[in-house]
């Protein structure tokens, strides 16, 4: 399915298995025991609170068991304009860490193939960021970008912002900040492909008339598909439930609210667990949607 | 891209290599190389690992620069252009097949960047050519080594390049296999007549395919010229000893007739004819192979004609099928090899017997250079 793509070698294995099932499946209980605990038990409460309906008393906060289906349609009529704006900003910053992250990639997996220094050094800078924690790396941008900022300042006198125009709550500061924090994610599985690319391929391109560009175009870029494809989804899948980078205490405003903001103001806020619970459901779907569609597209299952 | 690169090459065209040098970091891969190969030839780099003979190839398909020196194809200097737009393509040693495109693909991949009209019939005909065409849309990790290798080969033959380059394709085959692709290998080039620079360490493979076998050693071309001259008059240690084995004598030359110069090695005298002596005073070596050196049992009578060695012992013998190969300990001489042929009728002979080793003056060839030490069989020590 399409998680398949995750691995480095989708596809039926060719080797056998030999010996009786047992010790698989004994191997495997703890992670399905860890999935049944941890993953289907929240989702089951969760689609049932989805379909809840409020309570006889009228508290606010309290509902009762019920089919109400009607919730998932109040929630699309709602936030509709959430839920677009999640994916299109999910969107544009996968794009943009992808077109970041390829060339890092390339130049730490190929290019410094030879300087093993050079490349460790390279891959613990990538990682680097994960030594500090993700909000304060956020707020630390909010700090950076701020309105009294130099940065800001500079951007005004130079009459590419307007005097009265700041960056923090805007989309573009939204979008930055989610690039930045996924560019790991999407640079470590692309660099594990091109690391292990052959450059003898490149070589044959080449010795076949196909100049620099078109080599890769038809070579590089395809063998390193799977890496590609590993980065996109691990980087699109949890920029479009993020909640962090959009909200107003980070690098967004009202303007920018995520689907992951609607649903923690309807959780923590409203009460309105039911609207929460459909929404998150209905993300839910949406990626699952998204992503097959992306991964039978990309025909990751032709490669290698 | 480059002029000659976009012309459909139908014939070979002839490889003109000008001084030159290949540096690395740390060692000089190639010093001073000048080459010329004709057009429509099968030529043969032949050469231990590390001797340059890759490195050679990889400048002429332009994967590398030249330290410093000329390229030519059919009279072009192409030492400045790239890979992409020389008229050369290459069989790599590890075939280097696109493994994300079908066999077809692969094949067509360099008539579809020439922009060359009707690729895939192309790509086809070359497929049937080496006899693969009902596999055009396998993957090419379907396909077994020796598949492999000719669609390799196919992928660059279809291109009809005035240059094919062959970079010890047939290394990763069995020996059956081997012997099979050899024969198909020479008989695509006959049929195609393009030119073909094919690199290998197997000196048998050389000589079976090449007209023309150049033996490198240190980035240097040490002996070239037609197989079996090559193999019948080596003018140094290292040829005579890389392309196939030979038995070395060594010692001051005593006698400088007007046929043949004889030296004395250890109160043995040694003769060569004069034609087949590189040098003629001082010490030399003179070698015979041991195919055509003998052992008698008996003391044979001396002649001017034949040269004559010993008595010495038989150390070993060794059974490999066609030939008994004796190897003999003679006093003051050292090791030397015979092979004798498995026709029922060579010498039955046990271990330890005591034996002479004659051959004829004229299959002797005197070297240019000395072996630098004593170290293996058949090397005699003055």
């Amino acid at each position: 399915m399409a998680f398949a793509a995750f691995g480095q070698n989708a596809g039926p294995s060719t080797v056998a298995p030999t010996k009786s099932g047992r010790v698989a499946w004994i191997l495997l209980l703890p992670g399905l025991m860890y999935l049944g605990l941890f993953f289907l038990t929240p989702l089951f409460s969760l689609i049932i609170t989805s379909l809840q309906v409020p309570d006889a008393s009228g508290e606010i906060g309290r509902y009762q068991y019920g089919f109400a289906i009607e919730n998932y349609w109040l929630v699309i009529e709602s936030y509709w304009p959430h839920i677009i704006r999640s994916f299109a900003y999910a969107l544009a910053a996968t794009v943009l860490a992808l077109l970041i992250s390829y060339p890092l990639a390339y130049f730490i997996g190929v290019k410094a193939r030879r300087r093993p220094l050079l490349q460790g050094l390279m891959l613990t800078l990538v990682i680097a960021p994960f030594f500090i924690s993700f909000l304060l790396r956020t707020i630390a941008w909010k700090q950076i970008f701020s309105n009294e900022s130099w940065i800001v300042n500079s951007l005004q006198s130079s009459g590419l912002l307007a005097s009265d125009q700041y960056l923090v709550g805007t989309p573009f500061m939204v979008i930055f900040g989610l690039t930045y924090a996924f560019i790991p994610f999407m640079t470590l599985p692309i660099y594990s492909t091109l690391e292990r690319l052959d450059i003898r391929y490149l070589e044959a391109g080449a010795d076949l008339y196909a100049g620099p560009a078109t080599t890769f175009r038809k070579i590089t870029l395809p063998l390193s598909m799977p890496g590609i494809i590993s980065g996109t989804l691990l980087t699109f899948i949890p920029i479009a439930g993020d909640y962090v980078n959009a909200s107003r205490d980070f690098l967004g405003s009202t303007e920018t609210a995520m689907i992951g903001n609607v649903v923690e103001t309807n959780y923590l806020q409203i009460n309105d667990y039911p609207a929460a619970s459909a929404l998150s459901v209905l993300l839910m779907l949406a990626i699952l949607l998204l992503v097959t569609f992306y991964v039978k597209r990309s025909g990751t299952d032709d490669l290698l | 891209m480059h002029k000659l690169a976009t012309e459909f090459v139908a014939r070979g065209a002839d490889l003109e290599l000008v001084g030159i040098r290949k540096e690395y970091p740390g060692f000089t891969a190639i010093e001073n190389l000048d080459l010329h190969i004709p057009a429509g030839e099968f030529f043969a780099l032949l050469g231990p690992s590390g001797c340059g003979k890759t490195t050679t190839l990889r400048l002429v398909a332009g994967l590398d620069e030249p330290t410093s020196g000329k390229i030519l194809i059919g009279g072009k200097d192409i030492t400045a252009t790239k890979p992409h737009e020389r008229p050369v393509n290459t069989v790599f040693q590890s075939y280097a097949l696109f493994p994300h495109m079908s066999v077809l693909e692969n094949v067509a991949f360099g008539l579809k960047q020439r922009k060359i009209a009707e690729p895939m019939p192309k790509a086809q005909a070359a497929l049937d050519l080496v006899e693969l065409g009902h596999l055009a849309l396998r993957k090419p990790q379907q396909l077994s080594g020796g598949q492999q290798q000719r669609v390799a080969l196919a992928r660059a033959l279809v291109n009809r390049p005035s240059l094919l380059l062959l970079d010890e394709p047939l290394g990763a085959l069995d020996l059956k296999l081997r012997r099979q692709m050899q024969i198909e290998l020479k008989a695509i080039q006959m049929e195609v007549g393009l030119t073909f620079l094919h690199v290998t360490h197997d000196q048998e493979e050389a000589m079976d395919m090449a007209d023309t076998v150049a033996v490198m050693n240190k980035g240097r071309i040490e002996q070239m010229g037609a197989p079996e001259k090559l193999y019948d008059r080596p003018k140094t240690v290292f040829v005579s000893k890389f392309l196939g084995q030979s038995n070395l004598f060594v010692g001051e030359v005593v006698e400088s007739g007007i046929e043949s110069v004889s030296i004395n090695v250890s109160g043995n005298k040694i003769s060569v004819p004069k034609a087949r002596a590189e040098n003629q005073n001082g010490t030399i070596a003179i070698g015979v192979r041991p195919e055509k050196a003998m052992f008698h049992e008996q003391e044979p009578q001396r002649s001017s004609e034949v040269n004559l060695i010993g008595p010495g012992e038989i150390i070993d013998i060794r059974f490999t099928g066609v030939s008994n190969q004796y190897l003999i300990e003679i006093p003051a001489i050292g090791n030397v090899t015979v092979f004798a042929q498995n026709i029922g009728k060579s010498p039955v002979v046990e271990l330890g017997a005591k034996v002479w080793v004659s051959w004829k003056v004229e299959h002797s060839f005197g070297l240019a250079d000395l072996p630098a030490n004593t170290h293996t069989e058949s090397i005699s020590v003055v």
